[in-house]
């Protein structure tokens, strides 16, 4: 009976002593993108801090990504512990109850310093259910030589008439230089995330807080043809194909006068080992009509934790180290101030290193700019900027996409898109219930 | 004349032939010389053919970023597990459907078939919910159940056309020498079906590889295979095409060397039948 009891207590012995090396391992599924692949190489510093967490990383394309964690997190699948998503994907998964809440982080966290902006899309009802990784705007890339030429100076806050004049002035189609590039490739994250933005600063919406479709409103009119005129007048040939990466290779090469996209794409243009344009590259704000919006939008790739997850302690620790001030101080000491995750702390605008790279001014003042609680000249009964944050937005938004896509092409004309666009998303909401 | 007619058209197919394989083999080709350039020559425009600096840094890249080996293996194991298990099953199945049909024999065949014709994303919550309760998500044992399941039809349908061309006669002279039905299936029906079941173990072996949507779904860390592989290196946001360009290349090059060496018997086996 002694020996048995002896081996009971060496037995229990052993097993506490072997339980710190017995690590849990959180499995997060994240986007592939130059940020989040930088944090995969840096977590040795949270190993070192957390002996006791192992991390497994799931890395997708965004699209697929989507599509896999909602999967995953509607059928309370548990594949994962730390999701990456959008601004879209909170608010509805919040109201659903999917995600863990983050209100309970410590204070050391600093929930305060987060931008007022990118911390609302990120809220519901009070409650924080996802910490923002990096956060983006969009803004006007131009080239100061083309510009210069053209005998023009960008205004720090242009109109949408002055884009145009200068886009026609920049253009030299026989030197394959065109004066504006802008996404017109179909999807809701492509063509209609610049569309809507932009329409927002043309006091268009997409829909009355009745929830009916406002494409047959002259706003929408306004909006469209403007596009399809300038880009036809002064953008690349096949731009309907163009999405982000195509536009980002036509300016790298030199052959664009103007973009407007994401402000993460100014670290890609001003980099001379890609960009052959990359000590020309000026910035600006996203053009607006002096009607009280711009044509810019709000994103925050974000880290959440499902509600299913069985290692919430562990996840809120890693959320907590990835999206800390300290991350950000880490970064900068590793890979240079350039390379810090952008548009998430007051206290990195703040800093003077920080403020010494060109694109941070343009960068915090278009993330100021949106406001995804009310995103348009007038009342709506949605939250988003560049997008409607309900579920049905996705399939309806690819939908418009196409049309208004179709429109650029020319195989079809900006009315006809129009009224494709407003039968579509009255059908479609309708059937949602939407519209009784 | 008509000996010069027949050399000249002769060389015209021959040219033909061979633009039309280049044709085809060129975006391969372009992927795995992309593979070897920098990102700025990835995009270049005009692009270079092969004049450029060769580098492997996009290979370093991926090895470093990436666990190529875990995600070789569960390929390796969930296509040759789901083709093996799926032949276990047809092999049976063909050869009741090909020599003691019964009058639904063509229509249970082409209800077979139609499910091919069910797009996979209608299916995925169900499969989904079922692979949870069951524990079956993230795991080999799970995908190779679900790829010999969505592969079963086409083996079937592959043995049933190659066991029709085999003399039922033969089959029935090993009965009258006391054969069982498993012999008769083991010893004198599979030997003489070879080049098919050959051609079909190959041919299911390359879908298996390549499936991607089930693949995508159903794994997240332990059992993704090389088609998550690949996918964990497109963007949207970013020029990455040299690295995806060396992630592609390096998960479909066993398939391509296995496709290589067998392309005789593949051959062989498609074509199984079609003279006669």
């Amino acid at each position: 009976m002694k020996n048995f009891v002896r081996a009971l207590l060496g037995a229990s012995a052993l097993c506490a002593a072997m339980s710190p090396a017995l690590a849990e391992t959180l499995t997060i599924a994240t986007v592939n993108n130059g940020d989040m692949i930088r944090m995969q190489k840096l977590t040795d510093d949270f190993k070192a801090k957390n002996p006791d967490i192992d991390l497994e990383w799931v890395t997708l394309e965004e699209n697929v990504l989507r599509q896999k964690v909602t999967t995953d997190i509607a059928t309370k699948g548990g594949q994962f512990d730390v999701m990456t998503i959008g601004t879209y994907e909170v608010p509805i998964w919040g109201k659903q109850g999917w995600l863990v809440s983050l209100n309970d982080l410590p204070a050391s966290y600093d929930v305060d310093d987060l931008l007022p902006a990118i911390r609302g899309g990120l809220t519901v009802d009070g409650n924080l259910y996802a910490a923002p990784f990096y956060g983006e705007s969009s803004m006007v890339m131009y080239r100061k030589d083309l510009m210069e030429k053209a005998g023009l100076e960008m205004p720090d806050a242009p109109t949408w008439d002055f884009i145009k004049e200068a886009a026609a002035k920049m253009t030299d189609k026989d030197a394959e230089i065109y004066g504006i590039c802008l996404r017109g490739k179909a999807g809701w994250g492509e063509n209609m995330a610049f569309l809507t933005a932009a329409a927002n600063s043309f006091g268009a919406k997409w829909f009355d807080m009745d929830w009916k479709p406002q494409f047959d409103g002259e706003a929408w009119k306004n909006t469209l043809s403007f596009y399809v005129d300038m880009m036809n007048a002064s953008g690349p040939p096949g731009a309907s194909n163009n999405g982000f990466n195509e536009n980002l290779a036509l300016f790298q090469q030199g052959k664009c006068g103007m973009w407007i996209d994401a402000t993460v794409a100014a670290s890609f243009v001003t980099n001379p080992a890609d960009s052959k344009v990359a000590d020309q590259v000026g910035f600006a704000l996203a053009p607006d009509n002096g009607l009280g919006k711009r044509g810019n939008w709000l994103w925050a790739w974000s880290l959440g934790i499902p509600a299913g997850s069985q290692k919430v302690d562990s996840a809120k620790k890693f959320v907590a180290w990835a999206t800390s001030k300290d991350y950000l101080a880490l970064v900068a000491e590793k890979e240079g101030w350039a390379n810090v995750p952008p548009g998430t702390r007051t206290s990195l605008y703040e800093n003077p290193e920080y403020a010494k790279i060109p694109f941070a001014k343009m960068t915090i003042d278009s993330i100021n700019a949106a406001d995804p609680t009310k995103p348009t000249v007038d009342e709506v009964p949605y939250t988003g900027v560049q997008f409607v944050a309900i579920p049905e937005f996705q399939g309806l938004g690819t939908a418009v996409g196409q049309q208004f896509s179709a429109a650029l092409a020319g195989t079809t004309s900006v009315d006809e898109a129009l009224a494709n666009a407003q039968n579509l998303a009255t059908r479609e909401m309708t059937k949602a219930g939407y519209i009784k | 004349m008509a000996r010069a007619v027949s050399t000249r058209h002769k060389t015209i197919v021959t040219i033909l032939a061979w633009s039309i394989g280049f044709l085809i083999f060129f975006p391969i080709l372009w992927t795995v010389l992309t593979s070897f350039k920098t990102e700025a020559e990835a995009v270049a425009s005009p692009p270079s053919f092969l004049n450029f600096s060769w580098t492997l840094e996009n290979y370093t890249e991926v090895q470093s970023r990436s666990n190529y080996a875990r995600h070789f293996y569960n390929s390796v194991v969930i296509s040759v597990g789901s083709t093996l298990l799926g032949l276990l099953i047809a092999i049976p199945a063909a050869w009741s459907m090909a020599f003691v049909p019964t009058r639904r024999t063509k229509d249970i065949l082409m209800w077979m078939l139609s499910t091919k014709m069910l797009p996979p994303v209608g299916v995925l919550i169900p499969i989904y919910l079922i692979f949870r309760d069951t524990g079956l998500l993230d795991s080999v044992p799970g995908l190779v159940v679900v790829l010999t399941l969505i592969n079963l039809p086409i083996i079937v349908w592959m043995l049933y056309t190659y066991f029709k061309e085999i003399p039922g006669e033969i089959l029935e002279a090993a009965r009258m020498d006391g054969a069982t039905l498993w012999s008769e299936i083991i010893h004198v029906l599979t030997p003489m079906a070879v080049p098919g079941i050959a051609s079909t173990l190959l041919l299911n072996i390359i879908l298996a590889w390549n499936e991607a949507f089930w693949t995508l779904n159903l794994t997240a860390a332990n059992a993704a295979p090389l088609t998550a592989f690949i996918a964990s290196y497109s963007s949207p946001e970013g020029l990455f095409y040299a690295k995806l360009s060396a992630a592609s290349t390096m998960a479909i090059a066993p398939i391509l060397i296995m496709g290589w060496f067998s392309q005789k018997q593949l051959v062989r086996g498609l074509t199984f039948g079609a003279v006669k």
